[in-house]
């Protein structure tokens, strides 16, 4: 129920976003999905994208740094309060969220929110008991 | 006026046989009591009575900073340890410092060569010496402190930075010298500036003593306006005593080099070969007086040359030129003097940070350090990277008394060069 996703390391300097989202388009790869943290001095950009190893190749070939790592997709419901009842199973269960961002499109009546927290296998048991849907990889990359 | 008329104004003949006979005294002294030096002249069938003239110094090897890293610390003192008062360091291209040894009788002559320099630019007893050099283990700033003490002006040792309090002190304590940084100096007449204090109406300064770097005569010629004083050049090595070495006289045209107490050649630093007085080349230094740890042709890696003229002012050691160049690398931030192998250090301690670094120098107060990130460390946690930047921070700052900045590049950002890289970009304008 893990979806891939990437995270690239972004220099505080002029243009670099824009290398990395070049390369990617070079390749053809779709990005999904994107989120940008960042300090005063650096970014980290996190994307999911349809085919997560072409998406790697490409960044490679361009001399990025970058790293690899699991998060959850989830499904709320697209109305007020959709997103906090989420949340509020894992903040009971003790579960950390480390991040979340929203997909561009959407999955039915469902907003798509990505999410990273410090324990994602149990964030995955906390949210189906509570019937909150998990977005399985194979629909995720095709959103 | 003079400290010493005698010795100042020796005729080059007597000199001459005075450094003949100090020469043929210290290659005794290095022969019979350090091994290094023994073996080294062994090794090339030179026994001390060979040395029958001072041009047959030449004849003599040469002295390395790695030499003197090499017998770390203690391999090439000549009289017992015990009779040693003082070390001083020097930072070298390894980790391990240059460890120089100095006897009670050392320190006394080091500081009498500064007496000369001093009374030479026309400080008196009445005078207030400021000394913004740092106090420990360099020794720029105690061994001008003991020459002044000898002269007898009053030392304020305020050590550099602090620029406000350096200026609360200039004005409740009436000083009328400082001994300070090229680069700490041009901050500081700076700082003056901004502030609005007019240097002729509020303060009493006459004349500043820069060295520890080298500089333009355009940054002279800036800080003597910008100050309304005069600026003396002064040249010295920890190797050689510190500071004290050679030094500008009023005339403002080259440093006397004591030739008492040292002999100075140039030589091209490739060939080796010693050259004529004139010509641009390294300066290589013997100590002539010094008992704890006498060197032998001292490579300094300072680039001058020998002006062969007298001097107006009566004295007849012979001038060096300004420094025209340093191999060493050290450069100065908020008056602290920094090596960048200890900027490396820390960074090569930290984990997660690749092996390229570069250190930017844009003002005289700010020191932006480049850092490499190591790609295979990379986690995509952005926590994790604001946790090691401000470890590195704070380690740097622990280790060099300033706090630089520190940005995080790409791997691979960085130019790598072949051999020694190019570390420190200097984009000040002196």
């Amino acid at each position: 129920m893990k979806v891939k996703q990437i995270s690239i390391f972004l220099e505080n300097k002029q243009g670099h976003l824009l290398e990395v989202v070049d390369a990617l388009a070079k390749a053809k790869i779709n990005i999904r999905a994107l989120s940008i943290a960042d300090t005063s001095e650096f970014g980290i950009l996190r994307i999911i994208v349809p085919d997560p190893e072409a998406a790697k190749k490409a960044l490679k070939k361009g001399g990025f740094t970058f790293n690899e790592n699991d998060i959850i997709a989830v499904g709320v419901s697209d109305t007020p309060g959709g997103l906090a009842k989420a949340l509020a199973v894992l903040s009971e269960e003790g579960i950390n969220v480390e991040y979340l961002y929203a997909f561009v499109s959407k999955a039915e009546e469902k907003a798509v929110v990505v999410l990273k927290t410090d324990k994602l296998e149990s964030s995955i048991k906390t949210l189906k008991k509570a019937g909150i849907s998990i977005i399985p990889p194979k629909e995720v990359y095709s959103l | 006026m003079f400290w010493n008329e005698e010795l100042e104004t020796i005729k080059a003949s007597t000199l001459k046989n005075l450094q003949l006979k100090r020469l043929r005294e210290t290659i005794g002294r290095v022969y019979f009591n350090v091994p290094f030096y023994r073996d080294r002249f062994q090794a090339i069938n030179i026994k001390p009575e060979d040395i029958n003239s001072v041009e047959a110094i030449s004849r003599l090897p040469f002295t390395t900073r790695e030499d003197i890293l090499n017998n770390y610390p203690t391999g090439l003192l000549a009289v017992p340890r015990d009779e040693m008062v003082r070390v001083h360091t020097s930072s070298g291209t390894t980790g391990k410092p240059k460890a120089i040894f100095f006897t009670k009788s050392d320190i006394d002559r080091a500081a009498d060569l500064i007496a000369r320099c001093l009374v030479m630019t026309g400080m008196r007893k009445n005078d207030v010496l400021q000394n913004m050099m740092t106090y420990g283990l360099f020794t720029g700033a105690l061994v001008m402190h003991y020459g002044a003490e000898k002269v007898g002006v009053l030392i304020v040792p305020a050590g550099p930075g602090n620029t406000e309090r350096q200026i609360m002190l200039m004005k409740d304590f009436h000083t009328t010298a400082l001994h300070i940084t090229p680069s700490y100096a041009l901050y500081l007449a700076d700082y003056i500036k901004t502030k609005g204090i007019d240097p002729k109406r509020d303060l009493f300064i006459k004349r500043a003593y820069l060295g520890a770097e080298p500089y333009s005569e355009e940054t002279r010629k800036k800080i003597e306006e910008m100050l309304a004083i005069d600026v003396y050049n002064s040249y010295g090595l920890s190797e050689m005593n510190g500071p004290g070495v050679a030094f500008e006289c009023e005339m403002k045209r080259g440093m006397h080099l004591w030739e008492d107490n040292f002999i100075a050649e140039i030589i091209d630093p490739d060939t080796e070969e010693v050259l004529p007085d004139g010509t641009k080349g390294e300066l290589v230094l013997t100590t002539l007086q010094r008992e704890g740890m006498p060197l032998i042709r001292y490579r300094t890696r300072d680039i001058t040359l020998i002006i062969p003229e007298q001097c107006a002012c009566g004295r007849t050691h012979r001038r060096i030129d300004r420094i025209f160049g340093r191999s060493d690398d050290m450069f100065i931030v908020k008056g602290v003097n920094i090596f960048p192998q200890q900027i490396e250090n820390v960074l090569m301690a930290t984990k997660g940070v690749a092996q390229n670094y570069q250190i930017v120098l844009e003002s005289l107060d700010n020191l932006t350090v480049r850092v490499e990130i190591a790609r295979d460390l990379f986690d995509g946690n952005v926590t994790h990277l604001v946790n090691m930047q401000n470890k590195i921070v704070e380690a740097l700052k622990k280790e060099l008394l300033v706090k630089p900045k520190v940005e995080l590049l790409e791997p691979g950002t960085l130019p790598v060069s072949e051999g020694k890289s190019k570390r420190v970009i200097d984009n000040r304008t002196l």
